[in-house]
């Protein structure tokens, strides 16, 4: 029974990098952006969360939708509701049809899905030289590496290597998959305005992004791991006793 | 040692510390129990995407006087009404003694003219008459809910029929002379 | 059994009454609670009853997620995507369902290596065995086209490329994924039957599920030792020994699931399944669920399309014949020193075939895959006969009650492990 155990133990070591996430392709694995959030007692820090939607905002926005977020989504991140206001009531919002069949504009509202950059698919790759620039909204979700990947990418971007010939309108970054991305290196220093008044620099701004997109692709996660705490003490209490009852309804058999 | 597999566990009168056991176990399955179904039950209760669409604007400058518009608001019908001034005359005379759900007329509007209700029967449910001019308005003027038969004044209270109630008055604010906001 | 009022024992009048009418009472108390139960089970035994739980759990949050999923290619992705974020408690119900999936498979393969080294598919168990397999067929396609309806890119091209394991077949094979496909393509009409099917067949599972449990009560449980009781001596009542003891197994599992579903619940999903199906490009690396990899493998280690397709079924089919391929008079490999050999390296063959399923289709992996792959079936085609009858057994105790109390019941104890109770474990 012991050696079976062992075994089982064994296999199950040999089938746990099977399963793990593998680096997609021959990318590079992202660098740890050693995040609040990444332990199981972690939350998001909500001055960084704020300055990463400033980034989103004045940088990514341009070309990246969020299409599953709505505004008042940003209540979360500890954006006060006048402040969210503000940013819904400053995008034009189509809607309608009003009583005389017309589509008409109207400035957003807190339960508006956050503005796109462009009306399609299509509109998005013909602004960028055939590139489509994904959605966000689930994005560290969607790739190997989460957040980290998204800080090492936008921190990643150099001269490409000796023996590296780019494509056309292509740039060298190496924690992308293949080692050539269409977007351009988008941040630079200064490249937005913190209102808490933190250096913008490229480290920075990236490693903010990366947090508020994090929380935007989970924004369960503080709520999660709070009740799954919770629920493992109460499991972990329930098991001693349970395991005590077991004892005593078994101690007269021996 | 055989006898010892027939004993009848939870018996013995020297079990103190089993039966102590027990009830905590009891207590913490209870609790365990509790805790799976709220979830569930939880989720079923309006998602937050649902209670962030709870308020409507509506633009009211085209609604002549002794007209009414009909507008959506969280998948029910939602009654504005220009009243004349007759209707208004009529709805402020009557004794509340007379009301089956005593309510005066200014207590039930923002600005005289305007009625606002929610157009739903406090009966059942049903969407009460009275929006074009060509429905039955009723006894009393105002609505009248053709499932089965209650009686509404130009106030939107109940006055004859099976409603226990009268129509709810949403929360809504003027935004403008021409424009509201419900909810 | 003659009509009218069953003769119920309840003590309580309205138990009595309805138990009168409708003995369920006295069937629970007879099959719960008295029902007469080896002694000797290990934490082994726990999985079964685990097994139930997690059913349980998946039907439940299935239900309530699909109150709120929409079956529609330009709805499902953002329907999952809203359960996550508006729906109240959206989040926990999907990652429970989500890892359910993980967790239910985890639980089932431990069952299933468990059945297989303890011999618990010999006379008189073969029917139990066979019902076995078929829930395990059943949880396979209700796993495949429960990851087909989040509409990600894993789930469209997983259903594309399973699906198309039909082609495989001559003649009648391109006719067979049309009909599955209800079109040209994995679309629409496939993304709804899916989800009616993935809605039904969870209850069929139960229904099986309860023959499962029919059966195990006809014959009785096995047990660690292999032998049958001989008498009261070798059985307890199942309630409380086994309710308490289950209650233990169950309060672990749920701890592993916590940790799964609050700390880690897309370790086990793949990332690419979060960007929305697109039917004009396939992902870079394409893998199944890990639960299917074993599976996965078999199929990729034969060089021929319907070769293997049919090696990858009979991976799964061959399992129904094995009460008739293992020839042994032995049930439990605790007494059979070389047949427990080859088993471990079956169970290593099956992890080493998982760990390659995941690996992309290149060398060493395929190598290694067919050498696993060819152990796999030699196993139970070729060790399994013939060990049965070359192989000689250790000695079998007397009989349970001799085993677990030690040298004062009966007899030697043979292997020196089995003295120690187990259920102590």
């Amino acid at each position: 029974m012991k050696r079976f155990l062992k075994a089982l133990a064994v296999t199950a070591a040999l089938l746990v990098p099977a399963v793990a996430p593998q680096a997609a392709g021959d990318a590079e694995h992202p660098r740890s952006g050693h995040f609040s959030f990444d332990s199981a007692f972690g939350a998001f820090d909500r001055a960084a969360l704020q300055r990463g939607y400033a980034v989103y905002a004045g940088v990514c926005a341009n070309c990246h939708s969020l299409r599953l977020l709505s505004y008042r989504n940003l209540l979360d991140i500890g954006l006060t509701e006048e402040q969210v206001r503000a940013v819904a009531g400053s995008v034009e919002v189509t809607d309608g049809p009003n009583d005389e069949g017309q589509m008409f504009q109207r400035p957003g509202r807190l339960s508006d899905r956050f503005h796109r950059p462009f009306a399609n698919d299509n509109a998005a790759r013909a602004a960028n030289n055939g590139a489509l620039p994904p959605d966000l909204s689930v994005i560290t979700k969607a790739r190997h590496g989460g957040a980290n990947y998204i800080y090492s990418l936008l921190t990643g971007y150099h001269e490409p290597p000796a023996g590296v010939t780019l494509g056309q309108g292509m740039n060298y970054n190496p924690y992308f998959p293949g080692g050539q991305i269409a977007m351009a290196a988008p941040l630079n220093d200064g490249a937005v305005e913190y209102a808490d008044g933190t250096a913008t620099s490229v480290d920075q701004m990236a490693r903010d992004v990366a947090t508020f997109l994090a929380w935007a692709s989970e924004p369960e996660t503080e709520t999660r791991k709070r009740m799954g705490i919770k629920i493992l003490i109460f499991l972990a209490v329930a098991g001693f006793i349970a395991y005590g009852v077991k004892r005593k309804i078994w101690a007269d058999l021996h | 040692m055989a006898e010892t597999a027939t004993h009848a566990a939870g018996s013995q009168p020297e079990g103190g510390k089993r039966d102590f056991l027990k009830l905590t176990a009891g207590a913490f399955g209870a609790v365990g129990v509790g805790a799976i179904a709220w979830p569930f039950i939880s989720s079923m209760n309006p998602a937050q995407d649902t209670l962030a669409l709870a308020s409507t604007e509506v633009d009211i400058g085209a609604v002549q006087t002794g007209m009414a518009v009909t507008v959506m608001w969280r998948g029910k019908p939602v009654f504005v009404r220009n009243r004349t001034a007759d209707e208004i005359k009529q709805a402020r005379d009557v004794p509340l003694n007379e009301l089956k759900d005593p309510a005066t007329d200014q207590s039930r509007v923002q600005r005289d003219n305007w009625l606002i209700v929610v157009g739903v029967c406090t009966h059942l449910g049903c969407v009460p008459l009275g929006q074009k001019p060509t429905d039955m308005r009723g006894d009393y003027h105002g609505w009248f809910c053709p499932c089965h038969g209650s009686h509404y004044d130009t106030a939107g209270r109940i006055r004859k029929g099976p409603a226990p109630a009268n129509l709810a008055v949403p929360t809504y604010t003027f935004l403008t002379d021409t424009k509201i906001r419900v909810g | 059994m003659s009509i009218g009022l069953h003769k119920s024992e309840m003590k309580n009048p309205v138990i009595r009454w309805v138990d009168e009418r409708m003995p369920i009472f006295t069937m629970m108390e007879k099959e719960y609670g008295s029902f007469p139960t080896p002694r000797n089970f290990n934490y082994f035994w726990n999985f079964g009853a685990l097994a139930m739980i997690n059913l349980l759990i998946m039907i439940a949050t299935g239900i309530f997620l699909a109150m709120n999923y929409a079956a529609h290619t330009s709805l499902a992705f953002d329907s999952v995507e809203r359960i996550m974020r508006d729906v109240n408690y959206g989040w926990l119900i999907r990652y429970v369902h989500m890892n359910g999936a993980s967790m239910f498979f985890i639980v089932v393969y431990i069952h299933i290596f468990r059945g297989l080294y303890y011999g618990s598919y010999k006379a008189p168990r073969e029917l139990l065995w066979i019902l076995g397999v078929v829930i395990f067929l059943l949880m396979m396609a209700t796993a495949f086209m429960g990851y087909v309806l989040p509409w990600g890119q894993m789930s469209f091209w997983g259903a594309t490329v399973i699906t198309n394991l039909f082609s495989a077949f001559p003649v009648v094979g391109q006719h067979i994924v049309t009909l599955l496909w209800g079109g040209f393509s994995v679309d629409n009409p496939t993304l709804n039957r899916f989800f009616s099917l993935h809605y039904l067949l969870p209850f069929v599972i139960f229904g099986v599920v309860f023959l499962h449990v029919a059966a195990l009560h006809i014959t009785g449980s096995n047990n660690p030792l292999g032998i049958e009781p001989k008498g009261p001596q070798d059985t307890i009542p199942f309630h409380p020994y086994y309710t308490s003891k289950d209650t233990v197994g169950i309060i672990v599992y749920l701890m592993v699931f916590a940790v799964l579903v609050f700390f880690a619940p897309n370790y086990l999903g793949h990332p690419d399944n979060y960007i929305p199906a697109n039917p004009l490009s396939t992902p870079a690396h394409i893998v199944p669920e890990w639960y299917f990899l074993p599976f996965y493998a078999i199929l990729r280690a034969v060089p021929d399309k319907l070769g293997g397709v049919l090696l990858m079924f009979a991976s799964i089919l061959v399992w129904l014949v094995l009460p008739w391929l293992d020839t042994s008079k032995v049930r439990s490999m605790k007494f059979r020193p070389v047949a427990r050999i080859a088993f471990l390296l079956w169970v290593v063959a099956f992890f080493v075939l998982m760990y390659c399923g995941g690996k992309p289709a290149e060398e060493p992996f395929v190598t290694v895959s067919r050498i696993a792959t060819a152990y796999y079936f030699a196993y139970f085609l070729v060790i399994l006969p013939i060990l049965g009858r070359k192989e000689k057994p250790m000695k079998l105790p007397e009989s349970i009650a001799a085993a677990v109390l030690g040298p004062k019941g009966a007899g030697p104890v043979p292997g020196g492990a089995a003295a120690k109770p187990m259920e102590k474990a």
